[in-house]
């Protein structure tokens, strides 16, 4: 089988982020701590527990080139962890909000990251040398609501960021201090700190749940609560394509190819679509459930059935999907954003799950990621 | 079961599996606080639209979502004075030991019978649809239960009215 699925037992994960080489995970499950995994084998075994935070932690992001990991929790803080003779040591970021953090990402080159955050707020952060900390410069016009998602434009500057007033954002975070000055993109040219560059909305209402950047940087890919996913293309003058199916909401999207998304949400089962001339459109699940035969009950069980659980009814309560509850995150776990080999998810049933997406291509007629 | 409790069964089941999409989402208005959102109504951008499902005038279902919780209330039908008073005798049984029952309200919303409240938390611990087939299962099982106590009581009464009245 070409997925790996890996337990972690009953606690939901709420985020995961793998190391460069893909040999450790940081995972929260649901509390205040982060758990650090070290493959050996084909297991995962834990090596490591970073405790700072106060409250749940919401997010967690790990640095590939500089091999940092920032965490954001629900009690307003973040920390930037690095190795220091073998263990973790965390340094407090001052993030200047007084709610709860909800998501945090490394900027592509590293040097800063940003924070969305329930007080309306995006903090974008860097490292101040001279006092040996990290600060934030804010971005609230016009976030009308919690900050749910955000996702960074490759060129280091553009950020886009969802939240729960219906709206996906595309915002500029230019600092003079430590960014070169930015050449034009699509989205527009004049980039000062804070300015809106693009706001988008599909007409429906729908609290964004998560934003990814096309690996080229030209499109914009949002997922809402009313079920729908949409999809902006700036190089070809805004064109707006959206699908609204009578599958539940999804949690997570990124883009698998510069056409390809992978949508993840309540359904627990990820599903592929593809722009096709400027359409979005669904393509396929990627879980394909194993036909069982379903099996008719020997009269032996059945009244062992009646026996121990006093009923003789069907009490399995497997979904048929691998994932057996929400599926909360989706990240590349091998290949990058603009031609995925692998891709990671982790859900509330606590599994995280590795799936070949080259493997199923190959093995699905109909599949085909363009 | 009757040829109108089905379908109102089934709007009832597609309506929860919709709005049971909850995710942990913390107070946007009091810091460090996680509150139902349905209950303390302080944003309205974070509410769903409610949606009421009946049966007829006296058999509804009210279900209000939220980001983080929802509330299903439900009118269970009384034809009469016996099965009123039994209903709320039953109802009253149960909220008076919510806390065993996990998901049960304390109180019921103004004007329906019983209230479930399910947040983030319960579907992070049970599976999401076990949890509709719960609501379903008691829907389908509280008519059901009544009826039969309506007849038991019945019985009893005529019981102790022949005893009471053979001394006459």
């Amino acid at each position: 089988m070409a997925t790996e699925k890996h337990d972690f037992g009953i606690a939901s994960i709420t985020c995961h982020s793998f190391s460069a080489d893909r040999n450790q995970v940081a995972l929260s499950q649901n509390d205040n701590e982060v758990k650090i995994f070290k493959k050996q084998g084909m297991k995962f075994q834990e090596t490591g527990t970073l405790t700072e935070h106060g409250q749940r932690v919401t997010g967690i992001d790990w640095a590939p080139k500089s091999n940092r990991i920032v965490t954001c929790g629900a009690d307003r803080n973040a920390y930037v962890w690095t190795v220091q003779g073998g263990k973790w040591e965390p340094l407090l970021v001052i993030l200047r909000i007084n709610r709860a953090a909800t998501s945090v990402k490394w900027s592509p080159q590293e040097n800063k990251f940003a924070v969305g955050s329930g007080a309306r707020i995006i903090s974008i952060c860097y490292f101040e040398d001279q006092n040996n900390w990290w600060v934030s410069k804010h971005i609230k016009k016009p976030i009308r609501s919690t900050v749910t998602c955000l996702d960074w434009h490759p060129n280091n500057v553009l950020i886009a960021a969802g939240s729960t007033d219906f709206k996906a954002r595309i915002f500029s975070t230019y600092i003079k201090d430590i960014d070169e000055k930015p050449s034009s993109t699509v989205w527009g040219s004049k980039m000062n700190f804070q300015s809106l560059m693009a706001e988008f909305s599909n007409g429906a209402g729908g609290w964004v749940h998560a934003v990814s950047f096309s690996p080229s940087g030209d499109k914009l890919a949002w997922v809402g609560h009313d079920s729908s996913i949409s999809i902006a293309d700036a190089a070809n003058g805004n064109r707006l394509s959206v699908v609204k199916g009578n599958f539940l909401p999804f949690v997570d999207i990124t883009f698998v190819t510069e056409n390809s998304v992978i949508a993840v949400g309540y359904d627990c089962c990820p599903k592929l679509f593809s722009l096709k001339a400027g359409e979005l459109s669904f393509v396929h699940d990627l879980d394909i459930p194993d036909e069982k035969e379903q099996m008719t009950k020997s009269a032996m069980m059945r009244f062992k059935d009646l026996d121990r659980k006093a009923t003789t009814d069907d009490t399995n309560v497997d979904l048929k999907t691998q994932h057996q509850n929400t599926i909360t995150q989706v990240s590349i776990y091998s290949g990058d954003k603009s031609k995925c080999s692998k891709f990671s998810t982790t859900g509330v049933d606590g599994n995280l799950i590795i799936w070949d997406l080259k493997g199923l291509e190959s093995s699905m007629a109909s599949l085909k990621i363009v | 079961m009757s040829a109108t409790l089905k379908p109102y069964l089934n709007a009832i089941r597609a309506t929860l599996q919709a709005t049971m999409c909850l995710q942990n989402f913390d107070s946007q208005v009091v810091e460090r606080h996680n509150k139902p959102e349905v209950e303390v109504k302080s944003s309205k951008e974070l509410l769903l639209t409610p949606v009421m499902i009946s049966r007829n005038e006296r058999e509804k279902v009210l279900i209000e979502g939220s980001v983080n919780s929802l509330r299903i209330s439900i009118a269970v039908k009384q034809a009469d004075e016996i099965e009123k008073i039994l209903c709320h005798k039953f109802m009253r049984f149960m909220m008076m030991r919510a806390e065993n029952f996990v998901v049960l309200r304390r109180k019921p919303v103004e004007g329906y019978d019983i209230s479930f409240l399910i947040t983030n938390f319960h579907t992070e611990q049970m599976y999401k649809h076990k949890l509709v087939d719960f609501i379903i299962h008691f829907m389908e099982e509280i008519d059901k239960e009544i009826s039969e106590m309506k007849l038991a009581v019945n019985s009893r009464a005529r019981l102790s009215a022949e005893e009471f009245l053979k001394r006459f």
